[in-house]
């Protein structure tokens, strides 16, 4: 039962980097001078779009999603409404947090709004995937004991989505390092270095996630479905 | 006792932290020896080449010489470009050099003039009349000029019995005392004044010259530096200076006669800004032009002209053409065009370019042997390549004049190549560093930062047990005992090394002490968050891209810090009430004391403060003043003072501005006081805040407006606003001086009431009369107050007596401002200081400052917000200030040195601070330099005397849990920073070790950059960023730490008061 779930969230797992790897390459062979840093914002949007349809697909298709109490079409689509608005707050929300930290208000504001689409879709979406959307459960998905209290069941998908989202949002703060630095590299232009730390470390939490989990199955107590 | 105790121990911290700076900055910054000796006409150079002497071998070529000196006559501004048709105010100005090389070419010459920073006027005046190079640490020299030892043009020029005249910056009057045939010193020190230095020339250059009197005329022109300082080049008042320069090169030239040479130079450039001081090309080119009525250069391309001339090379050029001894310990080259080629020699009288740079050769070789006979400063290899060469030299030269022809010109060239090694060895070596100090203070350095650890984790041990005696004894007998040793086997003490040891032992005996004191450790919280953002901040030194953009990644890492505030709150399950009871809590129970209403309440203002940390953070990038090294950026237009902006409407908007925030300033700081009732008594306190306060705001108003007003608009008041732009900010200073002197004097803020035996039982309001017949404080202060600050002394200095049923045996006393009777001296110091440092600043800074406030504010209440907010898990009665606070507040300090428009660098420094109230100028040193260090660390000031509030604001802010069934009078009262009274053992435990921890944060980024300077001592930046960096952190560290000391100081003074006041208030009890 219980390596049933990591098994899965693993397989997941490699499907959702599997698509981040089609992503980079698929386009290099179907679109004329592709390249990471040429067309950054080319590979950006794709990067965002193959994650967001594989999180949604895999997310969909497993059933993780927390069970709605009503099957009406119209709280459906309310549900569906409400998970856009949320996503497109996380955007400004995102794209605020970025210019507090110091990116350009005016000039390459659309790269700045692409990074926190980037990190929206590797943070809330998969926050609105599996939590669906409820913003207390998701403060509380991020506290230390908050999942046990809280209503909704504890299960591995919460700890990896603490992991991933933990590891993008230091990843991006940490790709935010270089930028100061006089090597003139091409990917010291901003937000390349932001978007491939947030990639990176997005790729990190996917991997270490079932690592981890795995390795700490002991101490976790989990409510099994 | 044991207040002694606190403030011995952390001056004795701060010592050793000293003496490893010392140490360490000794080693590092280069000195170099002057050589007390001169040249003279009789001098042979070279033993047994010529019976007579040398320098004066021949008929001079010129007899007199007019040099004219523009103070920061940039190379930009003497080019003249015809087909540029919208000229800038410094654009084409002064078309007579222009006209003059192009109409004459054999008679006139324009050269870009390089000058070796630092780019100061008194250094230059040493450069170009020694013509040696100035070290790093002459900059600070300034303001007292000494008078110059070493030998140098203006001796050379009466030795020979040429009659200077000298007429200009009376800075030359105290370099060169009693040298001058006469002059005409005008006063250079107010920057503000373009005319008067040049008028005083204008009047008296022409009828000296057209007198006889004279045989060198040296005019020293300030203007154009002047309004560099006051505008900038890019403004029209420039325009008119150069144009006016223009016309007097033209009517010197007029009145120039066949045995004259003129020379007109700038001695250094000036920045964009009008600044001068660093080593950036803009500062370092200026411009030299060369003048004779007769022909003096051959004619162009028939030689290689210099592109570029070093300021050193004048000194040669000029004495030799003035037939005088080149000054002894210059290291120029002759000017080469200004000397006849070998071939033409019958043409032109005078030296051959040839016996010219012989001449100079042998001079140089003459210093180069003197000089490494003194000092072992050159390297032995390089010095015997440089003998090796000369004497090379010396037999080519000696052989072809043995043999009656003429030097070859590969000659020439080497002896040119020899001139220019020889410079470039002793700029090297003068760049030279001491191996061991640096070590050493670097270990000391280190040391002292693992000693602040230690002892802010055993800050409680220390105290106690008196662990410091021994160290401190044994400091200074093995210091003594070094210094005897040394004076016994050497003859003299060295100073360094005794401290070195005094501090290196003390620091032993202690962490030995510590040791055997066997005191168990609180568990290890050294990998922090808030440690990973100082260890960030500290490795960010060692890059010089991270220093240079040093304000974007104190804020970057500021606001990561406040960000992780809430996160971490969140994570640890504190920041949201806990879930409706109704779910079963399996695991383990929360000790939870606060109810959820109020932990909501407690985490909207925690959210709301981090909005206004996050929101001044922000605007604060907007202050920043720019390094050159930024490339496209723009200095904030809040850094110029208000009279160089031209726009009257825009001037008004930031005079207003900056008005309303100095209002603001004052306000908030009363108004915090009002509300905790600090006001209410009827001592000193209330003085200062109701009427001193104001009163220097409005003092600082005027003079804002004063200093702002342009110079033609009020021709008649002219007289009113010299008067009022000296004795305002006097006043304003006087009144601040009095303020903090009276502070320190009576700092309580309490107001006294017994209560009467009808109240005592009840926690009910007085009755509104009682209020009113105190006569003190409005009906309105007090519905702030009553509530919050009326509180019981419920524990006599009997100790032990808090218990709530004795509270009706005996008689209570009510209090005001009790609460926070250690914080408002404080934040009132803090107030003081504030405007005391604003005054010394641009008067656009004052939105700095209030965002400053603004800041402050924010993170002392996130820190006392997560206080409470934590103290629903523990409730620990001991004092202890986490590290991330301590270091935000580090961090805070850093990056209003940033916002307050100061960067570390040399040319970056607000030299206006020193003429604030003192706009003729100083005459001692010591009162310009205090100003202006006030002004550079002023950030770092405020910060350090405010770092005791860390401790009390979460006790001010303390969450009181007012409970519907009020079951316990206990719960609610307020006690605030009594608590610290009940607790004094804890309370300066906890003092020392939040004051440590705040000395190992500051002290680890110094330490940080110290090893920056050691590690990249070869880095092409170092003199340029790290050096400079070096210096600003080291004197920030020590500015800082001392005020630190004070606030600590003034926490103690409060202390003893209250012990007073609790004394006092016994007897009365007991009646």
């Amino acid at each position: 039962m219980w390596d049933l779930e990591i098994r899965g969230m693993a397989s997941a797992h490699a499907i959702i980097a599997s698509s981040m790897f089609m992503a980079t390459v698929m386009p290099a062979v179907l679109v004329e001078k592709f390249s990471v840093y040429g067309t950054h914002m080319v590979w950006l949007y794709c990067v965002s779009g193959s994650v967001a349809v594989v999180n949604i697909a895999v997310f969909w298709l497993l059933g993780i999603s927390p069970p709605t109490k009503k099957n009406t079409l119209s709280y459906k689509i309310s549900r569906l409404f409400r998970s856009g608005l949320y996503f497109l707050l996380s955007c400004i929300f995102f794209h605020t947090v970025v210019v507090l930290y110091g990116a350009p208000l005016l000039e390459s504001a659309l790269e700045t709004f692409s990074l926190a689409v980037l990190l929206s879709t590797l943070t809330t979406l998969r926050c609105l995937c599996i939590l669906g959307p409820n913003v207390q459960a998701w403060i509380r998905v991020f506290s230390r004991d908050g999942l046990v209290q809280d209503l909704v069941a504890m299960s591995v998908w919460d700890t990896s989505l603490q992991i991933t989202t933990g590891c993008s949002v230091m990843g991006a703060w940490l790709g935010a390092f270089p930028i100061p630095l006089d090597w003139d590299r091409p990917w010291q232009v901003w937000p390349v270095s932001c978007t491939l730390g947030a990639t990176t470390g997005f790729l990190t939490g996917l991997l270490a996630a079932p690592v981890w989990i795995h390795w700490h199955r002991k101490q976790l107590t989990y409510k099994l479905k | 006792m044991r207040r002694l105790l606190l403030l011995v121990a952390l001056i004795w911290v701060c010592s050793v932290f000293y003496v490893g700076i010392f140490l360490f900055v000794g080693g590092f910054l280069l000195v170099r020896l002057e050589v007390n000796r001169t040249s003279s006409c009789a001098d042979v150079l070279s033993p047994g080449a010529q019976m007579k002497g040398d320098f004066c071998l021949s008929e001079p070529r010129f007899r007199r010489a007019v040099v004219l000196i523009i103070d920061a006559l940039k190379a930009d501004f003497t080019r003249y470009d015809p087909e540029n048709t919208t000229p800038k105010p410094f654009e084409n100005k002064l078309p007579v050099l222009n006209e003059m090389t192009s109409s004459q070419p054999s008679n006139a010459r324009l050269y870009t003039f390089r000058a070796d920073p630092p780019t100061t006027t008194m250094q230059r005046i040493k450069g170009f009349t020694t013509g040696s190079l100035p070290t790093f640490i002459d900059v600070g020299n300034n303001f007292a000029s000494n008078a110059i030892l070493e030998d140098n043009l203006v001796h050379q020029l009466g030795q020979v019995g040429k009659r200077v005249v000298f007429m200009g910056d009376d800075t030359w009057v105290s370099l060169f005392p009693k040298k001058f045939h006469k002059s005409l010193p005008f006063p250079s020190f107010n920057v503000k004044d373009l005319n008067t230095v040049d008028n005083g020339i204008l009047q008296n250059i022409y009828p000296t010259m057209e007198g006889n009197d004279w045989d060198v005329l040296i005019a020293h022109f300030l203007g154009v530096d002047h309004c560099g300082h006051r505008f900038g080049p890019d403004h029209p008042a420039m325009a008119e200076k150069l144009s006016q320069m223009d016309g007097v090169i033209r009517s010197v030239i007029k009145r120039l006669k066949n045995d004259t040479l003129l020379v007109v130079m700038g001695d250094h450039g000036m920045t964009d800004t009008g600044d001068h001081g660093g080593e950036s090309q803009k500062e370092t080119d200026a411009a030299l032009f060369l003048y004779s009525s007769s022909p003096l250069f051959s004619a162009p391309g028939s030689q290689e002209e210099p592109e570029v001339v070093p300021q050193t090379d004048l000194v040669p050029t000029l004495a030799l053409l003035l037939g005088v001894p080149i000054p002894y310990s210059s290291v120029g080259q002759v000017l080469l065009p200004l000397f006849p080629q070998n071939g033409s020699r019958a043409a032109l009288a005078g030296l051959s370019q040839a016996e010219a740079l012989w001449i100079n050769v042998k001079q140089v070789n003459r210093f180069l042997e003197t000089y490494s006979n003194m000092a072992k400063d050159i390297p032995a290899d390089s010095l015997s390549q440089l003998q090796a060469d000369f004497s090379n030299i010396s037999s080519h030269y000696l052989a072809a004049i043995h043999n009656g022809h003429l030097p070859s010109s590969e000659l020439v060239i080497s002896m040119q190549n020899y001139l220019t090694s020889v410079r470039e060895t002793c700029r090297a070596s003068w760049a030279r560093f001491n191996p061991f100090k640096m070590a050493a203070g670097l270990i000391i350095v280190g040391i002292s930062c693992i000693l602040c650890y230690v002892l802010s984790e055993f800050s409680h041990v220390v105290l106690q047990e008196g662990l410091l005696k021994l160290p401190i004894l044994s400091g200074v007998v093995v210091g003594l005992l070094v210094a005897a040793g040394q004076l016994f086997f050497q003859g003299y003490p060295e100073t360094s090394w005794c401290f070195a040891a005094a501090a290196v032992t003390s620091v032993m005996f202690f962490l030995w002490g510590i040791h055997s004191a066997k005191c168990k450790r609180t568990p290890c919280d050294l990998f922090t968050p808030a440690m990973l953002v100082l260890f960030l901040r500290c490795a960010s030194l060692l890059s010089d891209s991270y220093v240079i953009y040093e304000g974007h990644v104190v804020t970057f890492l500021l606001f990561t810090l406040g960000v992780f505030v809430p996160l971490r709150l969140n994570w640890d399950g504190l920041l949201l009430p806990p879930p409706a009871a109704d779910t079963p809590k399996p695991h383990r129970l929360l000790p939870t004391v606060l109810p959820s209403s109020l932990v909501r309440r407690e985490t909207t203002v925690l959210l709301i403060w981090l909005g206004q940390l996050v929101g001044s953070l922000y605007v604060s990038l907007s202050f920043h003043n720019c390094r050159e090294e930024q490339g496209a950026c723009q200095p904030s237009a809040f850094l110029s003072p208000l009279s160089r902006i031209q726009d009257s409407q825009l001037r008004n908007l930031h005079y207003v501005l900056s008005v309303l925030s100095l209002g603001m300033w004052g306000y908030l700081i009363h108004r915090w006081l009002r509300h905790y009732g600090n006001l209410n008594c009827s001592s000193v306190t209330v003085f200062l805040s109701c009427f001193l306060v104001p009163v220097t705001c409005v003092c600082i108003g005027l003079h804002w407006a004063v200093s702002a007003t342009p110079e033609d608009t009020f021709r008649s008041l002219s007289e009113l606003i010299g008067v009022a732009q000296v004795y305002i900010p006097r006043a304003s200073f006087c009144l601040l001086a009095l303020g903090l002197l009276l502070l320190w004097v009576d700092p309580m803020t309490v107001f006294l009431k017994s209560r009467t035996p009808l109240n005592s039982r009840g926690t009910s309001l007085p009755p509104p009369k009682y209020r009113a017949s105190t006569g003190i404080s409005p009906q309105a202060e007090l519905h702030h107050l009553i509530p919050q600050l009326y509180q019981r002394i419920r524990h006599s200095l009997d100790d032990g007596g808090t218990e709530s049923g004795e509270v009706d045996n005996r008689p209570a006393v009510e209090a005001y401002g009790l609460g926070t009777v250690y914080s408002a001296p404080l934040v009132q110091l803090c107030g003081l200081l504030g405007l005391v440092l604003l005054l010394l600043h641009p008067e656009g800074m004052a939105l700095a400052f209030l965002l400053l406030l603004l800041e402050a504010g924010a993170v002392l209440h996130i820190h006392a917000g997560s206080t409470n907010l934590c103290s629903q898990q523990r409730h620990s009665n001991d004092f202890t200030v986490p590290w991330g606070p301590v270091v935000m507040w580090s961090l805070v300090a850093s990056q209003f040195f940033h916002t307050t428009g100061h960067l570390p660098t040399f040319p970056s420094i607000q030299w206006s601070a020193a003429f604030v109230g003192f706009p003729q100028g100083h005459t001692g040193t010591l009162l310009p330099a205090t100003l202006v260090t006030l002004n550079t660390f002023s950030s770092q000031i405020i910060f350090a005397v405010a770092c005791p509030l860390l401790l009390f604001w979460p006790l001010v802010c303390e969450v009181r849990v007012t409970r519907s069934d009020r079951s316990s009078a206990e719960s609610e009262d307020a006690v605030m920073e009594m608590r610290l009274r009940e607790n004094p053992q804890k309370f300066s435990s906890g003092l020392l070790q939040l004051t440590a921890r705040y000395l190992f944060v500051t002290g680890a980024q110094v330490f940080a950059s110290v090893c920056a300077a050691a590690i990249l001592r070869r880095h092409l930046m170092v003199w340029k960023v790290f050096a400079p960096k070096l210096m600003f952190e080291a004197s920030g560290f020590i500015i800082g730490s001392g005020f630190m000391i004070l606030g600590v100081a003034m926490v103690m003074r409060v202390d003893i008061s209250v012990g007073r006041l609790f004394k006092k208030l016994l007897p009365q009890n007991s009646r």
